[in-house]
């Protein structure tokens, strides 16, 4: 399925929104996500402060595999997790601190984009340095632990992360 | 024996020299005021500033100490956890230091050195202990079996303390970095004034999560006017604050009771925070622990624990060639059993 989604994104590409009714659930949408991903893949999660956007991409990480805890990036910017702690090798970004494309492209952001699935937080700074067939995965914050996930991406691959919060 | 130690895993630059294990010398921090402004640590800043700062911050500490450059025994630096430009910085300057003088090079884990720390601050601390490191990075629950043997017993699940602090005081607009401020602003603030939820996941375990409570406040502040806010602002901090000492010392005093043994060190940048040290002193007296924390100078990032945990290592016999490499993610379970870091790495 995964060596679908840049041809899915290609011939059907889709936004729609759909809500969740808390971390849970949020969580769930990005383990269905995993089932799509393979390296070379990347999402960008964006969402303001407490939005949930570590949340969703533990998510991810529980769908593939990764055993190890997987926190927020805030403070190393980037944590890798290689391949002989999950299915695939991953990298967490978190672009929350930075102020220019130079510095992410600094980390090695580059790189990683071919050899990793790669999960960003504040994935909407930078487009210009953003692959353009990326997931994009906006959570909007709701009442109490409500969020609405905008997905843009695929068809088939939305159609079937919505199935995870009916 | 006199070791020069060297810190460059986040935004301070630090160096310092430590005499037999436990006597400091010197210990300079040059703090980079220039992330202020940013509200957070900028690593392509760091990284530069750290290049401008480190051989005046190596040559005053030696100078402070009174050493010579050619009477040092070994030099000890960290190679992570941190920040991978900024640890990059203070390995390779060692590395050609170590080189051009002949001098031996003892890489250090950074949590380690923060555990050094308390040995520094009390020679009496004796393994084994509880080590609580608290940090703008790190939260996370040792059982410290023997120097150089630990076990963890709990992280954080996502938000480290220190972070969550931040990101608090950035919801507030308050001011960085947040954990000075939030403390300052809590001792005028009723900690009762909202009852902020406490997470303690599992209650027999050592996990932590502060990423609801960021949330809970986030919610709570939405709710509230501008006006409000500014009102209430030294509740709110120390309501916040008292949500997440309170995890801590429940945490870390469990800790102690489960592991059965007599002593909590609280250590790493966190461990500054006055409520945090009037809490757990109050209940380590009242649970029969002795409560050990460094100061000010020696919790947040310092060179002098890690030419502590340097002198340790290179006193058993640690040496690290010019392979040494950094690793921002290093973890301190993988020191155990381990003579050098090289081997730990394998």
């Amino acid at each position: 399925m995964s060596a679908s989604i840049h041809a899915d994104a290609r011939a059907r590409p889709v936004r729609r929104s759909f809500d969740t009714d808390g971390p849970g659930q949020t969580a769930r949408v990005g383990g269905r996500l995993a089932a799509w991903l393979a390296p070379g893949d990347t999402v960008l999660v964006s969402g303001d402060l407490g939005a949930g956007k570590t949340c969703f991409i533990q998510g991810i990480c529980a769908g593939l595999d990764i055993a190890e805890p997987v926190t927020s990036p805030t403070f190393t910017l980037v944590n890798e997790y290689d391949g002989r702690l999950g299915r695939v090798p991953v990298a967490h970004f978190d672009l929350y601190r930075l102020d220019d494309p130079e510095s992410v492209l600094d980390l090695g952001f580059d790189e990683y984009l071919d050899a990793c699935v790669c999960l960003v937080e504040w994935g909407d700074k930078f487009p210009e340095i953003m692959p353009s067939d990326a997931v994009k995965v906006t959570i909007e914050i709701g009442a109490g632990t409500r969020r609405t996930l905008e997905i843009a991406g695929g068809g088939k691959l939305v159609a079937d992360l919505e199935a995870a919060v009916r | 024996m006199h070791i020069l130690g060297i810190d460059t895993s986040c935004d301070e630059t630090a160096a310092a020299v430590v005499r037999d294990e436990t006597t400091v010398l010197s210990n300079v921090i040059s703090s980079q005021g220039i992330h202020v402004e940013y509200g957070g640590v900028v690593p392509e800043l760091a990284s530069r500033a750290h290049l401008a700062l480190l051989l005046p911050a190596i040559e005053s500490a030696l100078q402070q100490a009174s050493c010579e450059a050619d009477s040092l025994d070994a030099i000890a630096v960290t190679y992570g956890p941190g920040l991978a430009g900024c640890l990059l910085i203070g390995l390779s300057t060692v590395k050609s230091i170590a080189m051009a003088m002949g001098k031996p090079l003892v890489g250090v884990n950074h949590i380690e050195g923060h555990v050094f720390a308390g040995r520094l601050a009390d020679g009496d601390l004796a393994p084994p202990f509880i080590s609580l490191v608290v940090s703008g990075g790190h939260t996370q629950l040792v059982l410290v079996e023997d120097w150089g043997r630990y076990r963890i017993l709990g992280n954080t699940r996502d938000d480290a303390a220190g972070e969550a602090f931040d990101k608090v005081a950035r919801l507030m607009r308050i001011g960085y970095p947040g954990g000075p401020v939030i403390d300052r602003l809590s001792r005028d603030g009723d900690p009762g004034f909202l009852d902020f939820p406490r997470t303690y996941l599992d209650p027999d375990g050592f996990e932590f999560s502060f990423s609801g409570l960021k949330n809970a406040i986030r919610m709570y502040l939405s709710g509230q006017t501008e006006a409000e806010i500014d009102r209430d602002r030294a509740h709110i901090a120390a309501s916040f604050q008292e949500a997440v000492v309170d995890v801590l010392v429940d945490k870390s005093v469990a800790a102690a009771a489960a592991a059965g043994v007599d002593a909590i060190l609280i250590t790493g940048g966190v461990a500054c925070n006055s409520r945090l040290r009037e809490r757990m002193t109050e209940r380590g007296a009242g649970s029969g622990l002795r409560v050990v924390y460094p100061p000010p100078i020696l919790c947040t990032d310092n060179g002098a624990m890690i030419a502590a945990a340097g002198a340790y290592r290179f006193r058993n016999g640690q040496r690290d060639g010019l392979s040494l490499s950094v690793l921002p993610r290093a973890r301190l379970a993988d020191l155990n059993g381990a003579g050098s870091v090289a081997t730990a790495r394998s």
